[in-house]
């Protein structure tokens, strides 16, 4: 286990160190901070004032090294745009994508478990036909189609919701929370929804195929035979085992909705840490690009860490240590 | 009908019920909540220069000569202002003025904040330059200071429109993050900071003793929504009260809301196309080659034939009304009327596609040229639509247009590095000609600080030396003889070519009024309760 977890720790530091070599000569190739950053009427010598400023004078390999140096000392450098330390910046706004991303988790597994399970259980009822075809409604909308609409119908329209925002917040471990109040869980609603509406498609698909196929397995006849009741077959041999795929794909899903909900983030003016990253690209902001990525390529590695000892619990056949490749 | 207004009921309760009483029931608007859809990137106004970090330091913090709607000089914190000498300007402050922590005002503070401007660290784009003509600050008394420049220099009262007064005592060992945490931005502004959230929103309490008009309301809620149709929807569903930066695409609809009223001026942006004067007369422009694809080996743009038929070939009107959704109004200059610098008489060039082709002819293109025209896709409103339009009318003419729509991002540095033939772009001027001609006319010198943002390189020393002489002429009516007679040779030599100017939009709740402002500053203080 021990050497399992330091290999691993290795391949994070390895994915890193690349990564950020591959965005500073990237923001270089794109262009010049400074040409965006600056005020359009600054004059040469406030121009090359401002490359100073920001370090950017000294060759590209040097301005690298000096970050490294920083980072091994924690401190990923400030931001071009705000003076403020990059990783402060994104932590700030951590909370709110986090809450988001769970809830969105939350949506999808207490929807689309239960509606999977059915959907598998009675493959042939009009209600599973229609469960299904959902599903794919659920797959092919565009987020950005999907957040309007539900902009339009339910706070333009039927004025039920409000559209944009984080509503109230309230203070939890020094951090602000918009699950906490009821103005904030209504804020949270849409973009939660909306966030959730391909994973619940996709929770649901993966669970009726698991059903499927794990209710022709001959354990699953034999519970039957020796009389078990049709609640425990499901709930305790068919599901446990339908529970592997899901639970990987829910984890890898998760990290994706924390570090990509960009569109979702920018539609319903959540001020997570996806619209901090997408303004952060637009202005070639490159301290909150690497810290952000940093902080990314960390948690999709213990999120598959996690996956991986939680598999171990699920199924007992699987070694962890004949895993780290 | 009926679930909809039990539901709002529960809603006002419950806002009620988590101690907003303000907001739901505090009778004539007590809380104004207003959208923006660039971000504010600090509350140091000393930090960016950036429209919406000015914007908002405009509400908390005040200028010594503050501007009006039409960017016309105001009194401020100075109440008169006149050059003693042509190089000593005198400014009388206003008396009784008291900063948001109850310190008074005076000259000490406008000393510490002009010495303040070059010394913020890590600004990406500084306040220096306004600091930079000063030799010398003499506080005379508390309420008269005067600044002494290294040479004559009519355009201080200007330069002093862009600087905002900090407390000296206050931000005197501040820093920029003291200012984002609202500890330091005590400004003498209508309305003070309550709470600041990057990137999110900023909370305003009215100045009950701010020295001019009081602000309306009570409270104000800025928001950044940064997605034009986000915004759009906060509006029409209520969430907020009043938005900027409308896009055109939503502008017929919200005409016709009769919940929404809008408020609209022309503005100080004009929307451009540059062109390579880098190239000599017998090289080779990057994009141009002739109708066969083979290199021309000259530039045709350094021939003024040839720009004079490219502008006449642009239908503008069919533009402003297609595209821009009759939000522009053509041009032929950089300023619109009425702003110091504008060239009476200098309208829009003529439609004319005939005789676009003639002046080609006589040029020596008859058969036209090939060219491809360079816009950014994220910048200005609707710029690579109006560039794609361009394109299609040059071809007509026979210079056959490829459009090319990049990110801002690396737009602009490839533009700045001259690498393009012709590239569509914009300027924000300041109400003075003086402002367009040296950052996009002048010839490019870092001496004198001049064309910094003139990408194409044009250089004309009759401009020059027009513009040389305005810098240092302290009689306004000479001085702009001088900057209209220098705008006029520019444009009639086809310096660039000019499409249109923005029109600045606003919209609002119908119980909201706004006086729309030509510079696109969105503040807090120009929005108040319709008058009923």
């Amino acid at each position: 286990m021990t050497v399992y977890l330091l290999r691993r720790l290795m391949q994070a530091l390895l994915v890193v160190l690349a990564m950020s070599v591959i965005v500073f000569v990237g923001v270089y190739a794109i262009g010049d901070p400074v040409e965006i950053l600056i005020s359009p009427d600054a004059d040469q010598i406030e121009r090359e004032r401002a490359v100073r400023a920001l370090g950017l004078d000294r060759p590209l390999w040097e301005q690298y090294v000096v970050f490294l140096g920083n980072a091994l000392r924690g401190d990923l450098g400030n931001s071009f745009v705000f003076n403020e330390p990059a990783l402060k910046l994104i932590l700030q706004r951590m909370p709110a994508t986090l809450e988001l991303a769970f809830g969105a988790m939350f949506l999808a597994i207490i929807i689309g478990l239960p509606l999977g399970l059915y959907a598998g259980l009675r493959p042939n009822s009009p209600v599973s036909k229609t469960i299904m075809a959902g599903s794919i409604l659920g797959f092919s909308l565009p987020t950005f189609w999907v957040g309007l609409m539900l902009i339009m119908v339910f706070a333009v329209q039927l004025g039920w919701l409000p559209s944009t925002g984080r509503g109230d917040t309230a203070s939890l471990f020094g951090l602000h929370w918009s699950f906490l109040t009821l103005d904030g869980l209504s804020h949270m609603a849409m973009p939660a929804l909306n966030l959730a509406l391909f994973k619940i498609s996709l929770v649901i698909r993966l669970t009726r195929a698991g059903v499927r196929e794990t209710m022709l397995m001959d354990y699953v006849k034999f519970a039957r035979a020796k009389g078990l009741s049709p609640a425990r077959v499901t709930f305790v041999h068919v599901f446990k085992n339908i529970l592997i795929p899901v639970v990987t794909v829910v984890g890898l899903e998760l990290g994706s909705t924390i570090a990509f909900s960009v569109v979702t983030e920018s539609v319903f003016a959540w001020p997570g840490m996806g619209k901090l990253i997408i303004d952060s690209i637009n202005v070639l902001d490159r301290p909150v690009i690497v810290a952000y990525l940093i902080i990314i390529v960390l948690m999709f590695i213990t999120i598959n860490l996690i996956v991986d000892v939680t598999y171990s619990l699920l199924d007992p056949r699987v070694r962890l240590e004949s895993k780290g490749t | 009908m009926k679930p909809k207004i039990r539901r709002r009921d529960i809603a006002a309760a419950f806002a009620v019920g988590a101690g907003l009483a303000l907001a739901a029931g505090g009778g004539a608007a007590q809380t104004m909540t207003m959208a923006v859809g660039a971000p504010v990137t600090s509350l140091d106004p000393h930090y960016h220069q950036l429209s919406p970090n000015n914007a908002i330091a405009d509400t908390i913090f005040d200028r010594l000569i503050n501007t009006d709607a039409t960017s016309r000089s105001i009194p401020g914190l100075a109440t008169e202002w006149r050059a003693i000498e042509p190089t000593v300007w005198e400014f009388r402050l206003r008396p009784n003025v008291r900063f948001h922590n109850g310190n008074a005002f005076t000259a000490e503070d406008v000393a510490f904040t002009l010495q303040r401007l070059p010394n913020v660290p890590n600004s990406p784009s500084s306040f220096a330059a306004y600091s930079r003509p000063i030799s010398r600050i003499e506080i005379v008394d508390p309420l008269t200071i005067r600044l002494h420049t290294h040479q004559p220099y009519p355009l201080l009262p200007l330069d002093m429109t862009n600087v905002r007064i900090v407390d000296k005592e206050t931000a005197e060992n501040a820093t920029t993050a003291d200012f984002n945490e609202v500890r330091a931005a005590q400004g003498t502004g209508p309305y003070r900071v309550i709470s600041h959230r990057n990137g999110d929103r900023i909370e305003l309490e009215r100045n009950d003793t701010y020295w001019g008009e009081r602000a309306p309301f009570q409270r104000v809620s800025y928001r950044m929504i940064t997605n034009d149709a986000a915004r759009t929807a906060a509006l029409l569903a209520g969430d907020v009260e009043f938005i900027d930066q409308v896009p055109t695409t939503d502008l017929a609809k919200l005409r016709g809301d009769n919940r929404v009223r809008l408020s609209e001026t022309l503005g100080l942006r004009l929307i451009f196309l540059g062109l390579d004067h880098l190239r000599g007369p017998d090289e080779n422009s990057p994009f141009i080659t002739d109708s066969n694809g083979q290199p021309l080996g000259r530039n045709p743009l350094r021939d003024v034939r040839v720009r004079r038929a490219l502008s006449m070939a642009i239908d503008r009107n069919a533009i402003v009304s297609r595209i821009m959704e009759g939000a522009a109004a053509p041009a032929g200059q950089f300023l619109p009327e009425g702003v110091f610098g504008h060239v009476p008489g200098l309208g829009a060039p003529a439609f004319d596609p005939d005789g676009a082709r003639r002046l080609l002819a006589e040029a020596g293109y008859p058969q036209g040229f090939r060219i491809q025209l360079n816009s950014p896709n994220d910048r200005y409103v609707n710029d690579s639509r109006i560039a794609q339009a361009i394109g299609q009318m040059w071809t007509r003419i026979g210079v056959r247009t490829a459009v090319e729509a990049q990110p801002w991002t690396t737009f602009i540095g490839r533009a700045g590095r001259q690498e393009y033939s012709t590239f569509l772009i914009g300027w924000g001027s300041n109400p003075d000609g003086s402002h367009p001609l040296r950052n996009v006319i002048a010839t490019v010198s870092r001496e004198r600080g001049w064309g910094a943002s003139n990408r194409g390189r044009y250089s004309n020393p009759q401009v020059d030396r027009l513009l040389e002489q305005s810098l240092s002429e302290m009689d306004e009516a000479k001085r702009e003889r001088l900057i209209v007679e220098a705008m006029r040779i520019a444009m009639e030599d086809v310096a660039v070519i000019p499409l249109h100017i923005q029109t600045n939009i606003w919209a609002m709740r119908r119980h909201l009024e706004h006086t729309p402002r030509n510079d696109e500053l969105t503040r807090a203080q120009d929005v108040r309760p319709a008058a009923r």
